[in-house]
């Protein structure tokens, strides 16, 4: 009989082939999947070229390498670090995504399980978290270790338990929860911890809902995001044609490191203040801050429901004329999803722009880049200085009813007060 | 300015615009920060070469491609006396002669230089190099007035009652 | 006595009885348009040459396509510069993020036939597809135009293009324009006007008739024109009266060339890497393999473009590790394309559909190449560099060949 364990520790212990992890154990680990776009894997290629003897990529069937972050390309130099991903991967048969969205949702919608550790070359690879996956962001010293052992070591992490209740008030929002949370336990507040969030309040999240909070916990630090594959889970991956790897649950009497109860209706609207993603304050605070771009999309805020919220304030509106409102789709499915229920047309009614999936904005080196001194308002995962374009601007963070509500006023305002 | 000399550059036919600045550095500041990438995908050396006075000698259609201003502004800025072509594309010769940038058109002297070579441009007469001349045509009035005026600008800022 | 379209339109702009070929006259400007890239060094000049107010606001429409979105910190300067511009000369028409200048110019009825247009970019010709004289020009001439509203010109010479008959499925007029660009020579037009008639173009589309005009600057033009018909009429949403209809070229004026086609001669082509008039045809560049395709433009970025993609399209994918992104040509465009289950086809086969603007034709972003790798473009030039390294290669072609190219992962003909 083994001692109560978390699901962070239950699916450590199953990928190391052992009965029993403690957090602070190293262990030996089988990766399930092996992510990584294209922010760094010409880097991996090189080392893999370079620095290794007779290289062999252990299980060409984990690896899932995918170009969204400056697509289409804009420059000479991200064209050959694409064109040595694309080359390599045509070589060695690798499964190869580009052009088709943010390499967390196309993991989402097509690879990841309910069971899996997931290694991914990117730091918020704890989405997968959103459906039982234990997924974490390597380096690509690490990630190169695991495409060629087919292994890697982990140390068990702590697990924060985020015990959510009741359910969120209209117009609040996932990413206005996890922001809340980020504000509340720090920008490290949860390092090398995984995150774990369960509760009746879980019950009430859909899967986009999900797969914001869980994206969003490396900005607390976190190694990784867990939540228990429910009926929503299950459902989603039925609905995108995969089953469970295994379905973990924590078990009654596991240990954690600490349990916040947090009441959903307690939640509202807020603005993650720039240059750092735990300078949260209600968007209250922030009225009236002019703004010159909006962005709604990202692996963080994306998804067709965002879009939905974004479609309802810009429906019979128009975005202010001296905004760039840009609205980026999370995926090539969504992003058809959204042109089937018309969102694209309204959204091009108002006046905004409509990119291809890709990372956009986010990453900030390519697409809608902000000038000297400019305000931008985003559903993007990192406000930090110079994230968005010149190292002399400004980014608040919030939910796509407050961007797009703020597109619209041409400062920063809530959906409510339109 | 009856006659000068330079050292002659030598380039080919339908030097386009995109050549002489591409796009890619068309939103900088200034002139003189584009400057460094004149020609940049056809001769990226040539920035760093070119000395004040010197000349260049091309083949057909000089300038075809785009509107954009900061082609002869970025050969003027060179240094560059004179570019003589065989022809030139439309646009680019508005461009240049509301910039102050000399334009020869000649479809002989491209047999007779080489890159290095010196020449001596009698101005509206002919062009003359190793001894030997080459007729060109003198420019019509109304160009020649905008030129004498020291470009576009200055011919407005007289017409503004300014200077 | 006989005139040629451009002689009779000029001389209705000045007030003259006739002009001819070579006089330097001095036009009244219709309208004006100026877009983001030099609206920094147009307002600079302006102010220079001393000028406090424009000679009609209402004339002059200033349009962001080129850096939308921005790809550059310093891009989003010049929205700044252009903002305060309009804001301080009292400007209304402006356009944001609605789409490439040449459509947004002729969509939103800023130009009408007859009409006398400059732009700052070379294919300000497009709007002779509508019976305008419209031509492009540098930051200078334009302060000046804003602070004058007049703007010398020499009355060009015209070469006449006839073409008559019908093209087959796989031709468009993309390939009639690359055509003529390679007999000519891409200065075979220069300081000259290309005037185009015959049944084939009187059965063209406006859209069509301006791929064509857009690419005159290509042989070198000074401009393209195009007889006004019913067809312009509905699309400039104007009445069609003798004004309109009384400018065309007289059989038997002074023309410098004439040229004549049969529509069924034409074949798909390609203008080749890295001149304009390196035209081959289709059939004869065999298995050239490509590593993306674009379909865009304000060649080559409207709705029958888009459509006629997405025919091609239809049920398929875009080969492996081929990338084919598709830029409409301005919002309505894309609104259209949405509407009607263009867009949807063509993502369902893997484009990578991007926001109205120049996207990757000026080269500046969306969709920039590197050493050894090889485009087929529908946009209006395969100059050296144009979209990344000198080492990249630009293929030209109309939307059909582009679009079955993209399904092959090669060159292949529609």
């Amino acid at each position: 009989m083994t001692e109560p364990m978390t699901m962070a520790e239950k699916i450590i212990a199953a990928a190391a082939g052992v009965n029993e992890v403690r957090p602070g154990d190293i262990h030996t680990v089988e990766v399930d999947q092996l992510m990584s776009n294209d922010g760094t894997t010409h880097l991996t290629i090189d080392m893999y070229q370079k620095q290794l003897k007779n290289p062999r990529i252990a299980d060409v069937s984990k690896l899932v390498w995918i170009v969204d972050h400056n697509v289409p390309c804009d420059s000479p130099k991200t064209a050959a670090s694409h064109k040595k991903m694309r080359d390599f991967a045509k070589e060695h048969g690798i499964t190869f995504y580009e052009g088709q969205g943010v390499c967390h949702q196309i993991m989402m919608e097509n690879h990841v399980r309910p069971g899996e550790l997931i290694f991914g070359a990117d730091s918020h690879t704890c989405a997968y978290g959103a459906l039982g996956a234990f997924g974490t962001g390597v380096g690509c010293t690490d990630y190169l270790y695991a495409m060629v052992t087919g292994k890697s070591w982990v140390l068990v992490p702590e697990t924060l338990k985020f015990n959510l209740t009741g359910k969120l008030r209209e117009g609040v929002y996932a990413r206005d929860l996890i922001l809340t949370i980020i504000g509340q336990i720090g920008a490290n507040g949860a390092n090398y911890k995984a995150m774990e969030f369960g509760g009746e309040g879980l019950k009430t999240l859909n899967m986009s809902d999900r797969i914001c909070i869980c994206n969003l916990c490396v900005e607390a630090g976190a190694k990784t995001a867990l939540m228990e594959a429910d009926e929503v889970a299950l459902a989603y991956l039925k609905e995108h044609g995969r089953e469970p790897k295994h379905v973990f649950h924590s078990d009654e009497g596991a240990q954690y490191a600490r349990v916040y109860d947090i009441d959903l209706g307690s939640i509202e609207p807020i603005v993650a203040k720039p240059h750092f993603v735990d300078n949260v304050v209600p968007a209250k605070e922030c009225l009236g801050v002019k703004i010159d771009e909006a962005f709604a999309g990202s692996c963080n805020n994306g998804r067709i429901e965002d879009l939905r919220v974004v479609a309802d304030i810009l429906k019979g509106r128009k975005v202010h004329p001296l905004v760039r409102f840009l609205i980026v789709p999370a995926s090539n499915t969504v992003y058809q999803q959204a042109l089937q229920e018309g969102l694209m047309d309204i959204f091009m009614e108002a006046g905004a722009i409509v990119m291809n999936a890709n990372c956009s904005v986010c990453w900030g080196s390519c697409q809608g880049v902000i000038g000297e001194k400019e305000v931008l308002i985003s559903t993007g995962t990192r406000n930090f200085k110079g994230r968005a374009g010149h190292p002399d601007s400004f980014v608040y963070l919030a939910s796509a009813a407050t961007v797009a509500a703020s597109a619209v006023a041409g400062c920063i305002t809530t959906a409510d007060r339109l | 300015m009856d006659q000068f000399t330079g050292t002659v550059w030598v380039l080919g036919d339908d030097i386009d615009t995109d050549i002489i600045i591409p796009t890619e550095y068309l939103a900088l500041k200034t002139v003189e920060d584009m400057k460094p990438y004149g020609f940049y995908p056809l001769r990226p050396e040539l920035p760093g070469l070119i000395q004040p006075g010197d000349m260049i000698v091309a083949g057909k259609n000089f300038g075809c491609g785009s509107s954009r201003e900061q082609a002869p502004e970025i050969i003027k800025a060179l240094g560059v006396s004179c570019v003589i072509a065989k022809s030139f594309a439309r646009i680019f010769f508005r461009n240049s002669i509301n910039n102050g940038l000399l334009l020869i058109e000649n479809s002989q002297i491209q047999e007779a230089v080489k890159e290095g070579d010196r020449l001596t441009v009698h101005t509206n007469q002919y062009l003359e190099h190793e001894g030997r001349k080459y007729p060109i045509e003198a420019l019509p009035d109304n160009l020649l007035d905008i030129l004498n005026a020291g470009g576009l600008v200055k011919a407005m800022r007289k017409l503004n009652g300014l200077d | 006595m006989a005139q040629t379209f451009i002689e009779k339109l000029i001389a209705r702009n000045i007030g003259a009885d006739s002009v001819r070929a070579g006089n330097i006259v001095t036009l009244n400007v219709d309208r004006v348009m100026i877009h983001d890239i030099f609206i920094p060094f147009v307002a600079s000049k302006f102010e220079e040459m001393g000028f406090s107010k424009l000679w009609d606001p209402d004339k002059v429409v200033l349009i962001y396509d080129h850096l939308v979105p921005a790809s550059q910190t310093d891009d989003t300067r010049h929205f700044q510069v252009g903002n305060a511009f309009v804001k301080k000369y009292g400007m209304k028409n402006i356009h944001r993020s609605d789409g490439i200048c040449h459509q947004l110019m002729t969509e939103a009825g800023y130009v009408k036939p007859g009409d006398v247009v400059f732009g700052t970019d070379s294919h300000t010709t497009t709007y002779g597809s509508v019976g305008a004289f419209s031509t492009g020009i540098g930051y200078t001439e334009m302060a000046s135009i804003l602070g004058t509203g007049r703007l010398w010109v020499k009355v060009p010479q015209t070469i006449r293009v006839k073409i008559t008959g019908k093209l087959a499925p796989n031709v468009t007029s993309k390939d009639i324009i690359l055509t003529l660009i390679g007999d000519l020579g891409a200065d075979g037009a220069t300081y000259k006007a290309l005037e185009f008639v015959g049944d084939t173009v009187e059965d063209m589309t406006v859209a069509s008739r301006m791929t064509i005009a857009n690419m005159a600057i290509e042989a070198g033009a000074k401009c393209a024109l195009f007889r006004a018909d019913e067809k312009t009429a509905e699309y400039c949403q104007i009445p069609l009266t003798e004004k309109e209809t009384g400018l065309f070229g007289d059989e038997d004026a002074d023309y410098c060339q004439k040229i004549e086609y049969r529509a069924e001669d034409f074949v798909p082509v390609l203008a080749c890497p890295s001149q304009v008039d390196k035209i081959r045809p289709a059939r004869e560049l065999k298995d050239i393999a490509i590593d993306q395709v674009f379909i865009g433009s304000c060649t080559n970025g409207r709705l029958e473009d888009l459509m006629a993609a997405a025919e091609i399209l239809k049920g398929k994918k875009v080969a492996p590790f081929v990338k084919l992104i598709v830029t409409p040509a301005s919002r309505k465009i894309y609104q259209q394309a949405a509407a009607n289950g263009t867009l949807q086809i063509l993502a369902e086969a893997g484009a990578m559909i991007t926001h109205p603007a120049c996207g990757l034709c000026c080269g500046r972003a969306g969709g920039i190449l590197t050493d050894g790798e090889r485009i087929v473009a529908t946009n209006n030039r395969n100059f050296l560099g144009r979209m990344g390294t000198n080492k990249v290669e630009i293929y030209l072609a109309s939307p059909k060949t582009a679009a079955a190219s993209a399904v092959a992962g090669k060159i292949v003909p529609a």
